[in-house]
């Protein structure tokens, strides 16, 4: 390395380089060592496995728990047909040049960048009023769903479009269906798209408050329905911390947790999109 | 085709083009056994393809005997590909792409609205240049063209891939390990897979889109083999940079030329007269390497 930077500015810019990748890595440090920190030793089977008291000062997470996997559960079992749908459509049924798949794609670039009150204003607006369904998991999870899929679609369009052109002609010209063609060669090949277009969109999920303080509400009892208003753990730290007094160590537990959930999430994923996939691809 | 691009060839060369077909590369032509009776089965009557308003090439008619290997020559970028893309329509892939002309493949008219292409392309398989095996494993390669037109009983799917896998001379070094990637054979043992998974649906036309190229010399041969035992068989269409490979193997073979950036067809006819006693004076000064 040192000889491929013979002049004094390659010095500075190389030094410049690892300076910013030290500076990134220190704020990861700084916040997940913080929130280890003070929270790690508030993480035990009890405080996961028993309902908060006292407002959450005291007791545990797990209706929070169980709310949270509701909303993401119900929120990807929406987004990712629809996702994959839209996917698909543009990246296989429009060119890149195809005005209505321009309009489409532009849409979605916006809806990406609007922030999450928005939606989450939407969400009371067409889902907890207009449709009637209160406070709820469903409206929160649908409401997260409309957040997610846009970042899930352009992921898995990308997916899509990294496949080489050549399995699209080598299958036309063997005269497979574009159905199977898809099945078969495209979706697979795809699949690594979608896990990542999944992967950002449950972070952003999981990460949410805004959205949900008005659709799923934050209500910390176990909910019995999806029809039950429910509180994620994000919104859990932001009542712990902000309006409950004393709560401050539930919370920085409850964010250990949090940051617990997304990396198994996170690796879990990669993992799939990495072994199973390729072993799926090249072996089945 | 017109005395113009005569005129043309003879103020290039500036020389008469006469005296190039005396130049002999390759040593004496090979005469090989007749293929077939010439019998037409690909006929394209004032064939031309356009991108958007650009033509690839204009007005090619010409009769493609059945049985026989016919070769494609001609610089790059004289419609030689896109020639080949109308006999399975992948023309139909391109946007803005249009076909004028009629093509027909023994009765049916190749671009009629009605033509149901999935049956067109199950009777014109294609190989393309760089070998394109699909990212599983070699069974599954064969197997998926069998499946989407219902042979599914696997003691039949297994007879065919063994006996097509013989045929393409792949059989020996794969039998082991039919359950492993396919993009993990060489390059030529990735051709003969394409090859044979064109072959399994017995088509009744091969498309054959410069198949050496991307091969190193021995699997080229390797390939070139094979291809040379199709003849009879079936009938093959094979664009072709090498002049040599050609004139080995074909039994048919046309001049594609590029004149205003617009493909035609100069020359067909038997491998022998194209070259040995070429018409044109293009094919002339091509087949001796003067030009193109």
């Amino acid at each position: 390395m040192h000889k491929s930077f013979g002049s004094n500015t390659d010095w500075v810019a190389c030094l410049l380089m690892w300076g910013i990748g030290s500076v990134i890595l220190g704020i990861f440090s700084l916040v997940v060592g913080d929130v280890v920190w003070h929270g790690l030793a508030g993480v035990s089977w009890e405080f996961l496995s028993t309902a908060p008291r006292d407002a959450g000062r005291a007791g545990g997470i797990i209706p929070i728990l169980i709310s949270t996997g509701l909303l993401l559960s119900i929120c990807l079992v929406v987004a990712i047909p629809i996702g994959l749908g839209a996917a698909i459509f543009l990246a296989e049924c429009t060119s890149e040049h195809h005005a209505f798949g321009r309009v489409v794609r532009i849409s979605l670039d916006v809806l990406t960048a609007v922030p999450s009150i928005v939606f989450g204003l939407f969400g009371y607006a067409f889902f907890s009023h207009m449709l009637g369904m209160g406070f709820s998991l469903v409206s929160g999870g649908l409401t997260l769903a409309c957040m997610v899929l846009p970042i899930l679609i352009r992921a898995t369009e990308e997916g899509f479009r990294t496949v080489p052109n050549e399995y699209r002609l080598g299958a036309a010209a063997l005269g497979l269906s574009r159905m199977t063609t898809l099945m078969t060669l495209l979706l697979p090949a795809a699949m690594p798209g979608l896990m990542v277009g999944v992967i950002l969109g449950t972070g952003r999920a999981m990460a949410e408050t805004a959205a949900l303080i008005y659709t799923s509400g934050y209500v910390d009892r176990m909910p019995e329905s999806l029809m039950d208003s429910g509180r994620a753990l994000s919104l859990h730290i932001f009542d712990l911390s902000m309006n409950v007094p004393g709560g401050n160590a539930n919370a920085y537990a409850s964010a250990v947790v949090l940051i617990g959930l997304l990396l198994v999430m996170n690796t879990l994923a990669s993992w799939v999109a990495g072994h199973w996939l390729k072993r799926r691809m090249f072996w089945a | 085709m017109g005395g113009g691009t005569l005129v043309e060839a003879k103020d290039v060369l500036g020389m008469s083009a006469r005296s190039t077909s005396r130049f002999q590369p390759w040593g004496p032509f090979e005469e090989r056994s007749a293929c077939c009776e010439p019998h037409p089965l690909i006929r394209a009557e004032k064939l031309s393809l356009y991108y958007g308003n650009t033509p690839a090439f204009e007005g090619v008619s010409w009769s493609i005997y059945q049985g026989c290997l016919t070769a494609l020559v001609g610089p790059s970028g004289s419609g030689k590909t896109s020639f080949l893309t109308c006999l399975n329509r992948l023309t139909d892939l391109i946007p803005g792409c249009r076909v004028i002309g009629e093509l027909s493949l023994g009765d049916l008219n190749v671009f009629a609205e009605q033509t149901d292409v999935l049956q067109l392309r199950r009777q014109v398989g294609m190989i393309f240049q760089k070998p394109n095996p699909f990212p599983l494993s070699i069974r599954k390669n064969l197997e998926l063209p069998l499946r989407e037109y219902g042979i599914i009983d696997r003691g039949r799917t297994d007879h065919l891939i063994e006996q097509t896998l013989n045929d393409v001379g792949l059989w020996r070094e794969v039998q082991d390990r039919l359950d492993v990637p396919a993009l993990r054979l060489s390059g030529g043992q990735q051709q003969r897979l394409c090859i044979a998974r064109a072959l399994i649906l017995s088509p009744q036309v091969l498309l054959m889109d410069e198949p050496c190229s991307a091969l190193d010399p021995l699997s080229s041969g390797v390939v070139e083999d094979l291809i040379a035992r199709l003849r009879g068989q079936y009938t093959v269409v094979i664009v072709t940079h090498n002049l040599a490979q050609a004139r080995r193997i074909a039994d048919y073979a046309s001049l594609f030329w590029v004149h205003d950036g617009v493909g035609q067809l100069i020359e067909e006819g038997p491998v022998s007269q194209i070259f040995e006693t070429p018409q044109h004076d293009l094919t002339a000064a091509y087949i001796s390497g003067v030009r193109g």
